[in-house]
């Protein structure tokens, strides 16, 4: 069984980020830049799938500038066999990036697309849902566990209130949560292995092209902010405070 | 222009994150109806029926509905759209879930999140986990949309619409319900509490949560929240988690215990009305966001609370 993981190149997940000042983005020079961490989590599931047997072969593609590379790199290094970059100094929006990583399925073929659940730079959490829709595949969003067994997967979920455990064929989309598992770190002997796998490096128009966008980034600005309020002594001032002078008990 | 607002409800009670997206639709348009799809949902409807502002209420039941699949409730919208300009639903997990599916069958761009309604075509989103606003336009005439309904006030009652019944479509061939594991709790919900007393990882293990964060929740009739770092450990269940990626809350009391404030957390209850940090670590960067700091021991400093507390009448 075939296994696509789509992984996102994106700003580090320890940096703060920065609005810029003439409100067109979030500045990214010379920031420290990683894989999505939702991503890596996604890796590391297909790899584990791989060492178990279940994934005979497990595919990484990202879309993304020529340093994305780096991000397959890494996936690579992790046990991912090999890698796919659509190279682009765009920023595709969700709809887009959906559309290319279906036409990549079709070319690929795969029985499972992991991937992580939304990308910590847009924060959308769109574009598995949307990928299973344009293939017509079942999705089985927020994985904390998944279980493939012949045609079918039982995904165990991370829902508001709990957990959902769901029962989907293949071919389907799944899409990683924090606590799918621990990815692990890449041993140096993985690392120099992963620099002589293969990154096809492709265009978009390879895959259908990009689309006009349906979204224009109107302006980007900074939240408000909240100034530190005061210290308290102890906890009979704060109750007093919170009754006299916020009222909220 | 009509917009269609999806409701948010576990088959037998309309959850208030429904009232608030209806409230931002009623910014985008005066022509509001809200779909309750689910099974038994017959209370639920009529809840729906009784908010203020919506012109018609639409009902439609199957099992797989109930267990709120996303390829069901798609399978059942994409139709339904056909009369609708836009498609509002909270930004819960159900929501998250389905509304891009929607989306994509419908060639449009979702948008997730939604803060603030600029115009028809224009709103507010968060970014890198809230560090950043964008606004943005879409020239999608369809559009999916989901609403932080923290964000929202809640829609008025007293409204008497009508009921009237849809297609539910042809389901989910392909995706099977096999269980599901809710956890039971006569607390408030996270989401839309109004007191929350969360704990970080600070509290070592958890029993100690439980010992420390429960009591002191009771008191307050507050929902219970944790970090990430607090779930990771395993202290608290994966639901209690607040943050970027866990529960977004926007309580009128926010009290954080043993929670150094890291920024994926701060992301998910920075708009708390007040906010309290206890933190024995006066370096914390919980103490930049807090209106209140007490820099002590959680385990001296809770059980001074609870007294704190009981003395003030609690």
């Amino acid at each position: 069984m075939k296994v696509l993981v789509p992984v996102k190149r994106v700003i580090d997940y320890n940096v703060k980020a920065r609005v810029k000042s003439d409100q067109t983005g979030v500045d990214l020079a010379n920031v420290k830049m990683s894989m999505n961490p939702f991503c890596e989590i996604a890796v590391e599931e297909a790899v584990r799938l791989q060492e178990k047997g279940v994934a005979t072969e497990v595919v990484v593609v990202s879309i993304g500038p020529i340093q994305a590379q780096e991000t397959i790199r890494t996936a690579l290094a992790m046990g991912a066999e090999r890698g796919i970059l659509i190279q682009t100094d765009t920023d595709p929006e969700p709809l887009e990036v959906a559309k290319l990583l279906a036409a990549v399925a079709k070319a690929e073929e795969p029985r499972l697309i992991l991937m992580g659940k939304q990308a910590i730079d847009g924060d959308n959490n769109a574009v598995g849902q949307m990928l299973s829709a344009l293939l017509g595949w079942p999705q089985a969003t927020f994985a904390s566990k998944v279980e493939v067994s012949g045609d079918k997967a039982k995904v165990t979920r991370e829902v508001d209130g709990g957990l959902q455990t769901l029962e989907v064929d293949l071919p389907a989309v799944v899409t990683a949560d924090l606590r799918l598992n621990e990815p692990r770190y890449a041993s140096l002997p993985n690392i120099m292995k992963a620099k002589r796998k293969t990154i096809d490096i492709k265009t978009p128009d390879d895959f259908g092209g990009l689309g006009e966008g349906h979204l224009k980034v109107v302006k980007v600005t900074e939240p408000p902010k909240r100034v530190a309020g005061v210290k308290v002594e102890n906890a009979a001032e704060l109750v007093a405070k919170l009754k006299t002078e916020a009222g909220v008990i | 222009m009509a917009v269609l607002v999806v409701a948010d409800h576990d088959n037998a009670e309309l959850k208030d994150t429904t009232l608030k997206t209806v409230t931002a639709a009623l910014a985008i348009s005066g022509d509001v109806d809200v779909l309750v799809a689910g099974k038994g949902i017959a209370a639920v409807a009529a809840q729906a029926a009784k908010i203020a502002g919506v012109r018609k209420v639409l009902t439609t039941e199957s099992d797989a509905l109930g267990q709120h699949i996303a390829e069901a409730l798609s399978a059942c919208l994409v139709p339904l759209m056909a009369g609708y300009d836009d498609l509002l639903t909270p930004a819960t997990t159900v929501g998250k879930n389905f509304a891009p599916r929607v989306a994509a069958l419908l060639d449009v761009a979702p948008i997730s999140d939604v803060l603030e309604v600029v115009d028809a075509d224009t709103f507010v989103r968060p970014i890198y986990a809230g560090n950043a606003l964008e606004t943005v336009h879409s020239s999608d005439a369809k559009k999916v949309i989901t609403v932080r309904a923290t964000a929202f006030k809640p829609a008025e009652g007293g409204g008497s619409a009508a009921i009237e019944a849809v297609d539910a479509g042809p389901g989910a061939p392909h995706t099977r319900f096999v269980s599901e594991e809710i956890v039971k709790s006569d607390r408030p919900e996270l989401a839309g509490a109004k007191i929350v007393v969360s704990g970080g990882r600070a509290m070592g293990s958890a029993e100690e949560f439980h010992r420390v964060i429960e009591p002191l929740a009771d008191k307050l009739g507050a929902a219970v929240g944790a970090s990430r770092a607090a779930v990771d450990a395993g202290y608290a269940p994966n639901d209690y988690q607040v943050g970027q990626t866990g529960k977004v809350v926007a309580p009128q009391l926010y009290i954080a215990i043993g929670i150094s404030g890291a920024i994926q957390h701060l992301a998910g209850m920075k708009d708390s009305k007040v906010i309290v940090a206890i933190n024995k670590d006066a370096d914390a960067p919980i103490f930049q966001v807090a209106d209140y700091g007490l820099v002590a021991d959680y385990k001296t400093a809770v059980p001074e609370l609870m007294e704190a507390l009981t003395a003030a009448g609690k």
